[in-house]
């Protein structure tokens, strides 16, 4: 059973005072069904990821209150958690369901409303990802523990900070076209460089943003896929765990749940590193695109930032990476999942904002927390890969 | 960090005296205590161990936007601290934030970890110092 990404829409992101979660998610919903030409009544099961509605609104139960929200009762709503990588687990559960063979057409969404609570309270509920007996206690924030990563890859494989913020500059390049980007402005190694210290060696602008929003996406099996035009087809999906606190891993230059994930999705696609076109990965912070490049096969240990320096994740390189800004221009944490997945579909179909000329195999890359969890899924223009 | 009286009186003799626990059939250690070997699963034996805390500096950041209930502490170093009978674990680094560097020894000493409000529990437990 081939399954296909048939549409999907997303809604700003940004701090939006005016609007709740229950607003944003039925907004990403209607985008979603536009965008695939469907009526909400042909959606047969709801998946929707959100890592902490409970501490950011008080809300848990998304799923009931999304498909009530949207007139969508009463069809199955559940919801799916696995911290920043919320989102893809909805959309590995909506892509498993329908090739279960239950449903034909299936909505996977994401939504986080984070500007409700106070800053250090939406730190402290982000910690949630991590290990809250022995990582919070300690008075950790995350960008405390990607800082731990950067300053031991750093020292292990020479990489500068100048160098560092070249994830940075280029992310806020490509979103520079995206209406839906939080940021909208080009930053300068001198900018980052400026940037207040959050947890050093990382600053503001190495780090992702508090955002509100929402995205989703309607997933068909291929017995329905012929009634749509242009569908994207899900190549491969893997997902992977690990140790929840970061003090437990035996490296801290290296994501493992990344890189198996990343092998799980290649080996079912059946393509290697070298035939993804674009790819969109979870630079939540600076460090953590570099350690996907390697993670996820673009680039030897320790080589990563050559891909940077030559400009190769570029829109124009040999490998655009994060073509709509990735998670520094906007990351509701539940949501980002689902909003990488949209940009990949945008450019299999050739109408992202910025453009990658051809792309026909494109990968998303999520994971949660310090990497406890991981998804990478792999799509083509064409059906493809072993999906039983 | 979540304000939970029963949870800190649960940790306080692991957070207070670093008793983690070894298993007995693999001699690995677990810091912060396990009480189920990873590795050889049902035939583990585990039992407590006695951690001298001293170690070594892996990796660290200086936290200067805090999550709740730290803000008033900040800038603050929280490192991962290599311990030397194996395993590692999380913790503040007392002192001077610019004199903290990778490898740096460390030795563990008693503090205040934070406070729950004005009314509310004070929670202790080990920060490590750094040697010399």
């Amino acid at each position: 059973m081939n399954v296909a990404v048939v549409g999907g829409g997303a809604t700003k992101m940004g701090e939006h005072w005016t609007q709740s979660l229950r607003d944003l998610s039925t907004e990403a919903g209607a985008k979603a069904l536009q965008d695939a030409g469907i009526e909400g009544k042909d959606i047969e099961a709801l998946f929707i990821g959100t890592m902490s509605s409970g501490r950011f609104i008080g809300q848990e139960h998304l799923g009931a209150l999304a498909v009530d929200e949207a007139g969508l009762t009463p069809i199955p709503a559940t919801r799916c958690e696995g911290a920043c990588a919320s989102g893809s687990l909805a959309f590995r559960k909506a892509y498993l369901a329908i090739r279960s063979g239950e449903y034909d057409i299936v909505m996977a969404a994401g939504g986080e409303k984070m500007t409700d609570i106070k800053g250090p309270e939406a730190i402290s509920a982000l910690m949630g990802a991590g290990d809250q007996e022995w990582e919070s206690s300690a008075g950790l924030t995350f960008s405390g523990l990607y800082a731990m990563m950067a300053r031991a890859y750093m020292k292990r494989y020479g990489l500068t900070r100048e160098e560092l913020a070249l994830v940075p500059i280029k992310n806020h390049f490509h979103g520079l076209k995206n209406p839906l980007a939080q940021f909208q402005f080009p930053v300068t190694v001198k900018q980052v460089m400026e940037s207040a210290l959050i947890a050093d060696p990382l600053r503001l602008l190495d780090c992702s943003p508090i955002t509100d929003g929402a995205a989703a996406v309607i997933l068909v099996s291929d017995r329905v896929a012929k009634r749509f035009k242009n569908p994207m087809w899900i190549l491969g999906s893997g997902q992977a765990s690990d140790t929840l606190a970061l003090h437990n891993r035996k490296s801290l230059t290296e994501i493992p749940s990344s890189r198996i994930a990343a092998e799980k999705a290649y080996a079912q696609a059946g393509v290697s590193p070298g035939k993804i076109d674009v790819a969109e990965v979870h630079d939540c912070f600076s460090i953590e695109e570099i350690l996907a490049y390697e993670d996820l096969g673009f680039a030897e240990r320790g080589k990563g930032k050559d891909l940077l320096v030559n400009k190769e994740t570029y829109v124009g390189g040999r490998l655009p990476v994060n073509t709509d800004g990735g998670l520094k221009l906007g990351h509701p944490v539940g949501a980002t999942g689902i909003k990488q997945i949209i940009e990949i579909m945008r450019q299999l179909r050739g109408d992202a904002y910025t453009q990658v000329k051809g792309a026909r195999i494109g990968l998303a890359h999520n994971i949660g927390g310090s990497g406890a969890t991981a998804l990478v899924h792999i799509f083509g223009t064409e059906p493809g890969g072993r999906h039983g | 960090m979540v304000e939970s009286v029963p949870l800190s009186w649960r940790l306080q003799r692991q957070r207070y005296n670093l008793i983690g626990t070894r298993c007995a059939t693999c001699d690995e250690r677990f810091f912060p205590p396990r009480n189920f070997c990873p590795s050889c699963r049902r035939k583990g034996k585990i039992e407590p161990f006695q951690f001298s805390g001293r170690g070594s500096v892996e990796s660290f950041t200086v936290i200067r936007v805090a999550p709740s209930g730290f803000e008033s502490q900040t800038p603050y170093a929280v490192g991962i601290i290599k311990l030397d009978e194996g395993t590692s674990i999380s913790g503040q680094i007392v002192g001077d934030v610019t004199r903290v560097e990778m490898g740096k020894r460390v030795r563990p000493v008693f503090r205040r970890i934070r406070e729950d409000g004005k009314e509310g529990v004070i929670h202790y437990g080990v920060k490590w110092a750094l040697e010399g």
